[in-house]
């Protein structure tokens, strides 16, 4: 009997909160089949063994802010047959990203007392600043279910489907009552990538883009919706700058806002 | 000009990339330092200029592994200085959600990071070859843990229905209902796990801590109370800052934490325990006791025994809420925003978590402070390491690392990651 070699799966951590790769520990129905279909030979969150390279597959997680990690990324590249980054840090810088629109030195000095012992980039950059990606799962965090979808994907050869477009869809779909047409509530559903399922209009709130842009956005248009009614400009601001700030369409839209 | 000694200043930073540095000199230690490389990613910096309801959503950022602790610590900070208290039914939901949180992250840490060190596994995936039921049986009381978050948070990473006053959107009585029965059965595995982790061997190493940890009336403690001591200390939370300080030291992008007076101290569930034992359910206090515990544990390894008896507290406490619970009118109380300054504290699973704002009259955050506890227990570790390592000089380079690690995770510093990417070195000279 042959034993087929086990696809070897690396999880790899940058700027970020854990929160991605810990998905992979939430699928708890799921993980044990995982492990028995892949070998997971990095992943220093859950295991002290480490295998070493090359690997069929690369999750990413977290952002781009030293000038180390500018260089372990691009190793991790050449060790990587395909690099899928997991998360709104590794996909767009994640909300330590709102560092791009200010000046960093102001921000070390606020936090340390000791600014030299500090070793940081002025920016904090998507993985795809760095090197080529071959697939970007969004959502912060992202969500597990996608998670599973995109590896079995990669691992039969075929496309992830993760469709692109909107939370809109996600709420149609489930029957929640959209939230800026019956309660006023900002919202920012039509511009946001689906995958959550529409979690926050479900909860009676606005969505609030954790999942960065959807393809083809009109943030214009939804800020001028915003703005007949009575949201305040800074507000505007404040809405684009969050998880998802420095992914071009909401880097533009919340710059379009601010005096 | 901004003063260098701004109070607000140390960064919220907490797993990452950490390495462990001792240096031994004619077979004594000579120096012993646990570095945190996690880059810096300034929340205090960029909480500045947000309003005072974004803070619970942003700060449960700073990690993945336990949003609620964040997210209660901000709400909590934000109505203690806009003078509202949240009472009732919304209060019991708020410890329900924690309680979903403690059983997760515990689970998590008892089951996957933790136990392997005791069995001599690199991973609860190897574990699981050999005990595939004990795995099965983590993973389920990690489930149902995730599930109480999911229901009342929305979902169990970076929860959306928390907010200053309350949540945006309440559960009905069946919603929760349902969810009762798998609690019973948590309920017994957490059972079976305080007995399971009792029969592991544990080094014989105690120390004279200061544990530190919030004290309530009558609650083991999640999101109310004093801070209090086994050493006298016995303040409100307003006086932490008079209290405690925080060190910046070159060998770590995370801060250490002290009490001024007396230096290093210790939390999170052994502090817990300790100085709140007689707040446990009977059925928790049996089972430690049942499990050779006493009510007074110092001897840190023993962590993941305790930790097995603050899950069985928190599915007790969970079925307590859900039996209790009747829908309240409103999901959340009217918020006014005023300038202020507002203090929160509460038990993360990992220990004390402290959040600081202030608030200009528009309800925009002009500072933030956050002290996590793994910052607080960093210079314990660090002492934990300098009185281990004499005592087991001579053990093999190999096994030695591996203590040492546990050592470590005995704090579960957050995730553990950080220990779990650490690196030895050892100098011999």
């Amino acid at each position: 009997m042959t034993t087929i070699k086990k696809p070897k799966l690396a999880v790899w951590k940058f700027a970020s909160c854990d929160g991605c790769q810990l998905s992979l520990l939430d699928c708890e129905d799921e993980l044990l089949t995982v492990a028995s279909k892949i070998d997971i030979a990095n992943f220093l969150e859950a295991s002290r063994r480490v295998v070493k390279g090359p690997y069929d597959i690369s999750l990413v997680e977290g952002s781009i802010t030293t000038p180390h990690d500018q260089k372990r990324i691009r190793q991790i590249r050449k060790k990587s047959k395909y690099l899928v980054t997991i998360g709104a840090c590794a996909t767009a810088g994640g909300i330590q990203a709102l560092r791009n629109f200010r000046n960093v030195d102001d921000f070390i000095s606020i936090v340390y007392a000791n600014p030299q012992y500090i070793e940081t980039l002025e920016t904090s950059t998507p993985i795809s600043s760095h090197v080529h990606v071959d697939f970007e799962l969004r959502g912060c965090p992202i969500n597990k279910q996608q998670l599973i979808e995109v590896l079995s994907a990669f691992l039969f050869g075929r496309k992830p489907n993760i469709p692109p477009h909107s939370v809109c869809i996600e709420c149609k779909r489930r029957g929640t009552v959209c939230v800026m047409v019956a309660n006023g509530t900002p919202c920012l559903g039509p511009v946001t990538h689906a995958g959550c399922n529409a979690i926050c209009p479900s909860y009676c709130r606005g969505c609030y883009g954790c999942y960065g842009p959807k393809e083809t956005p009109n943030t214009t248009s939804l800020s001028t919706w915003f703005s007949e009614q009575g949201v305040k400009k800074e507000d505007i601001v404040r809405s684009f700058r969050t998880f998802n700030a420095y992914a071009e369409a909401f880097r533009k839209e919340s710059i379009a806002h601010e005096e | 000009m901004k003063s260098k000694r701004i109070k607000v200043n140390y960064l919220a930073r907490v797993e990452g990339e950490g390495a462990l540095y001792i240096k031994f000199k004619n077979g004594s230690v000579r120096d012993v330092k646990f570095k945190i490389f996690e880059p810096p990613r300034f929340f205090e910096a960029f909480l500045r200029g947000r309003t005072y309801n974004e803070a619970s959503d942003i700060t449960a950022r700073i990690c993945g592994i336990c949003p609620i602790a964040y997210q209660m610590s901000a709400v909590h900070a934000m109505e203690n200085g806009f003078g509202i208290t949240v009472n009732g039914q919304l209060r019991a939901l708020r410890r329900l959600i924690y309680c979903g949180e403690w059983i997760e992250s515990h689970a998590l840490h008892i089951y996957m990071l933790h136990a392997p060190d005791f069995l001599g596994y690199p991973d609860a995936i190897h574990m699981a070859k050999d005990y595939p039921e004990i795995v099965r049986r983590g993973l389920q009381l990690k489930k149902v843990g995730n599930e109480i978050v999911s229901l009342l948070g929305g979902r169990e990473i970076h929860p959306i229905n928390v907010q200053v006053g309350g949540f945006y959107k309440v559960p009905a009585r069946n919603e929760l209902e349902e969810i009762k029965e798998k609690l019973k059965q948590a309920r017994d595995d957490a059972l079976e796990t305080v007995r399971w982790t009792a029969k592991f061997s544990f080094p014989d190493f105690e120390r004279d801590y200061e544990f530190v940890s919030l004290r309530h009336p009558d609650e083991y403690p999640f999101n109310e109370g004093r801070l209090a001591s086994n050493k006298g200390l016995n303040i409100s939370i307003q006086d932490y800052d008079n209290t405690f300080t925080e060190e910046h030291v070159p060998h770590s992008n995370a801060l250490h934490s002290v009490h001024k007076e007396r230096g290093a101290y210790f939390v999170g569930p052994l502090a817990r325990y300790n100085l709140n034992f007689d707040r446990l359910t009977p059925l928790a206090q049996d089972a430690a006791r049942s499990a050779g515990l006493l009510p007074q544990c110092h001897n840190p390894f023993q962590s993941i025994i305790v930790r097995s008896v603050e899950v069985l507290y928190a599915c007790d406490e969970a079925l307590r809420i859900i039996d209790q619970y009747e829908k309240p009118e409103m999901p959340s109380v009217c918020v006014e925003p005023r300038e202020m300054t507002g203090y929160g504290c509460t038990e993360a699973p990992r220990g004390i978590l402290y959040h600081r704002y202030r608030v200009d009259g528009e309800g925009v955050i002009m500072d933030a402070k956050i002290v996590p506890p793994t910052a607080q227990n960093q210079k314990t570790i660090e002492n934990d390491l300098w009185h281990f390592i004499p005592k087991n000089i001579d053990t093999p380079e190999e096994k030695l690392t591996l203590q040492c690690e546990q050592a470590i995770r005995n704090y579960d510093p957050c995730i553990s990651c950080a220990t779990h990417f650490l690196k030895l070195h050892i100098d011999r000279e």
